[in-house]
């Protein structure tokens, strides 16, 4: 990933216009941000402030307007949707705040969606999924439905589907949205494991107590990146411990 | 992704609305099961056709009186008769080379009698070749020779029906005595059975040589002739020279002029069996369109479904869009589900339809007729059908854009 020496995520004037029935609404005007590899960075604003929409762009989800966006030194404008969905696929894993697993499927069948997808042999798949499940506590779990699974068991599942591919990127959109205080930690504390092992971490979120496990906090208002620090971030499993 | 996980996901998605993939996989099963159905069932009606033509006998013309509505003196009347028995004489003279066998025929119903029972059976007066004509075999007993049927003996060949009427089977009725009009007939032997005809059922008859028919049931050896030729032929392309012959030959026998018209009529019961079995034909068209059409309604069905499905599973397609499933994979998990829908349900209604056939079969009491190609192309139909009205609904979820599908609240 690193041999083109390029940055992991390169944005230069990115501009997304939606039109929402006869309105236009800009949900970002112009943003231009770097992220390096093994970068662990939160993404913050206020509901509105275009946070998703960057994430949603970078994650190759969605194409902005107007702006040129290089991932890992490759134009993404010029990929086909098959192309997109290969770069999702092998570079990055997503985390929701609503989870998004499929439901009346298990554990192990969400954790081995991503490699049908790569044509993966059923016996890696399995292996594969089982192993990332472990990375999340959750092996013992595997035949369960996600109706089955308390909200941070099922977001540990969604973190064991972004791992099974070995991305290099795992992008979480309020990942701890959805959970108590307790179960979050745990969250972050799986997440801020990741960028120890090597990973590029990018968060979005409103809340500063989550933003504060990053070691880089972006914050974005009205489509603008208004503020861009770097900090210590906390320890997530140190709290952990503590609750 | 691989065919086989993509086998498996179709599946499953099936699996998980039971109700309602059956009640989809119907329209295609009633589509191909009545497409089988009719078919078959027209293919046996024809065959049917075609076997009662054939019961006639092969290669025949039939040559009456231009008068006669029907074969028999009681459909003749009063006179009128131009056929003689001269003309029979000369037509099976040879003169004619693509003429094989002639039989003449007179026919009546009358009342026989058994010391048992009595019945009431058409007499046929014939002679030998009526037999071959009509390719009919003793079953019991021996049927006339020559002689026999040139003779004026009181003997009789009995039809299996009327065997069995008067002396119970037809073994043990060789050998007895058959009364009609108080004559005595001995009977030498029983044919074998020949099911209905289109004149109904063939086994209720009586043959008795055409002489002894002349003397005992009619007005006695007469000059014309009030019945019904059978003329066989040597091939059956060779109708249209042998009618032109046979007229040639009758019209100089009767000495007509030549703006006399016909007395006399030839009919080529192929060409009735060829109109017949073109109406049935057409029929059976008309079903296996009318079969075709709810085919097609079963597959809006399917389409319908898969529509409706696409929208359900908004969520799932973003869900997999975003791990890295292409718009091709998405496409092909609902193409293959469709496909399957109607593959299944191609083969119930292939089940359904050949035990619709089945027992329309024995319902009209003709022979089963298993369509292969029917069934193959039916088979491939129903496929074509998923495939095809799969295709719509397939290419919308594919075209879904990921972040739309995510978001999209069910």
């Amino acid at each position: 990933m690193n041999d083109t020496g390029a940055p992991l995520i390169q944005m230069r004037g990115i501009q997304r216009t939606y039109t929402m029935g006869d309105n236009l609404v800009h949900a970002l005007r112009g943003v231009d941000l770097t992220i390096e590899h093994g970068a662990s960075v939160a993404i913050m604003g206020t509901s509105g402030s275009g946070k998703s929409t960057m994430m949603n762009i970078m994650g190759c989800l969605d194409q902005p307007t107007k702006g040129s966006y290089l991932l890992d030194g490759r134009d993404v404008a010029r990929l086909s949707r098959a192309q997109l969905a290969d770069v999702r696929g092998r570079m990055i894993g997503f985390v929701f705040q609503s989870f998004n697993l499929l439901s009346r499927t298990t554990a192990l069948e969400n954790v081995e969606m991503p490699l049908m997808y790569q044509g993966v042999p059923a016996r890696q798949r399995r292996e594969r999924a089982m192993a990332a499940l472990e990375r999340v506590g959750l092996a013992k779990r595997h035949d369960h439905h996600p109706n089955q699974l308390s909200g941070g068991q099922q977001q540990r599942v969604a973190i064991a589907r972004a791992l099974v591919t070995e991305a290099p990127v795992i992008m979480a959109d309020e990942p701890t949205g959805n959970l108590d205080t307790k179960t979050s930690y745990e969250v972050m504390g799986i997440l801020q494991g990741l960028v120890a092992q090597g990973k590029t971490v990018i968060l979005v979120t409103h809340e500063s107590d989550i933003a504060a496990y990053a070691a880089r906090v972006v914050t974005l208002r009205d489509g603008l990146i208004i503020d861009d620090k770097t900090q210590t971030p906390l320890d997530a499993r140190a709290h952990g411990d503590a609750a | 992704m691989t065919l086989f996980s993509t086998l498996k996901l179709a599946v499953r998605a099936l699996w998980r609305n039971k109700v309602r993939t059956m009640l989809t996989m119907l329209g295609i099963v009633f589509g191909i099961g009545a497409v089988i159905a009719m078919v078959s069932s027209g293919q046996g009606a024809q065959q049917a056709v075609k076997d009662v033509f054939k019961s006639m006998g092969t290669n025949v013309l039939v040559v009456t009186n231009q008068n006669q509505r029907g074969p028999g003196p009681s459909a003749g009347g009063g006179g009128g008769a131009a056929l003689t028995y001269d003309d029979i004489k000369a037509l099976q003279s040879g003169e004619i080379s693509t003429i094989s066998a002639v039989a003449p025929i007179l026919q009546t119903r009358t009342q026989v009698v058994s010391d048992q029972a009595n019945w009431n059976t058409s007499v046929i007066g014939t002679q030998a070749s009526w037999f071959t004509v009509r390719s009919w075999k003793a079953a019991e007993g021996m049927t006339f020779d020559e002689d026999t049927g040139n003779s004026n003996a009181k003997v009789t060949v009995l039809g299996r029906t009327v065997a069995v009427q008067l002396f119970g089977d037809a073994r043990s009725a060789v050998g007895q005595t058959v009364r009609v009009n108080g004559q005595p007939y001995e009977v030498i032997g029983v044919l074998e059975t020949k099911g209905q005809g289109p004149m109904g059922d063939n086994d209720d008859t009586m043959v008795i040589p055409l002489k002894t028919y002349q003397q005992k049931m009619d007005r006695g050896l007469a000059k014309y002739f009030r019945g019904m030729l059978l003329v066989q032929m040597t091939g059956d392309d060779v109708a249209e020279k042998t009618m032109a012959d046979i007229t040639a030959l009758l019209r100089d026998n009767h000495k007509l002029k030549l703006t006399d018209e016909d007395d006399f009529r030839i009919r080529n019961p192929a060409e009735w069996a060829k109109a017949q079995q073109d109406s049935t034909e057409r029929i059976s068209m008309l079903l296996a369109i009318v079969a075709a059409v709810s085919l097609f309604v079963g597959g809006i069905g399917v389409m319908n479904i898969m529509l409706v499905s696409v929208i359900e599973r908004t969520r799932e397609i973003g869900i997999r869009m975003a791990v890295g499933a292409k718009p091709k994979d998405v496409m092909l998990q609902f193409l293959v589900e469709s496909l399957m829908l109607s593959a299944l349900g191609g083969v119930l209604g292939l089940l359904l339809g050949y035990g619709a056939a089945h027992l329309m079969a024995d319902v009209f009491g003709w022979k089963m007729v298993f369509p292969v190609e029917t069934a193959v192309i039916a088979f491939v139909v129903s496929g074509g059908v998923g495939v095809g009205f799969g295709l719509y609904p397939a290419v919308r979820a594919s075209r879904l854009d990921p972040i739309t599908a995510l978001r999209y609240e069910t």
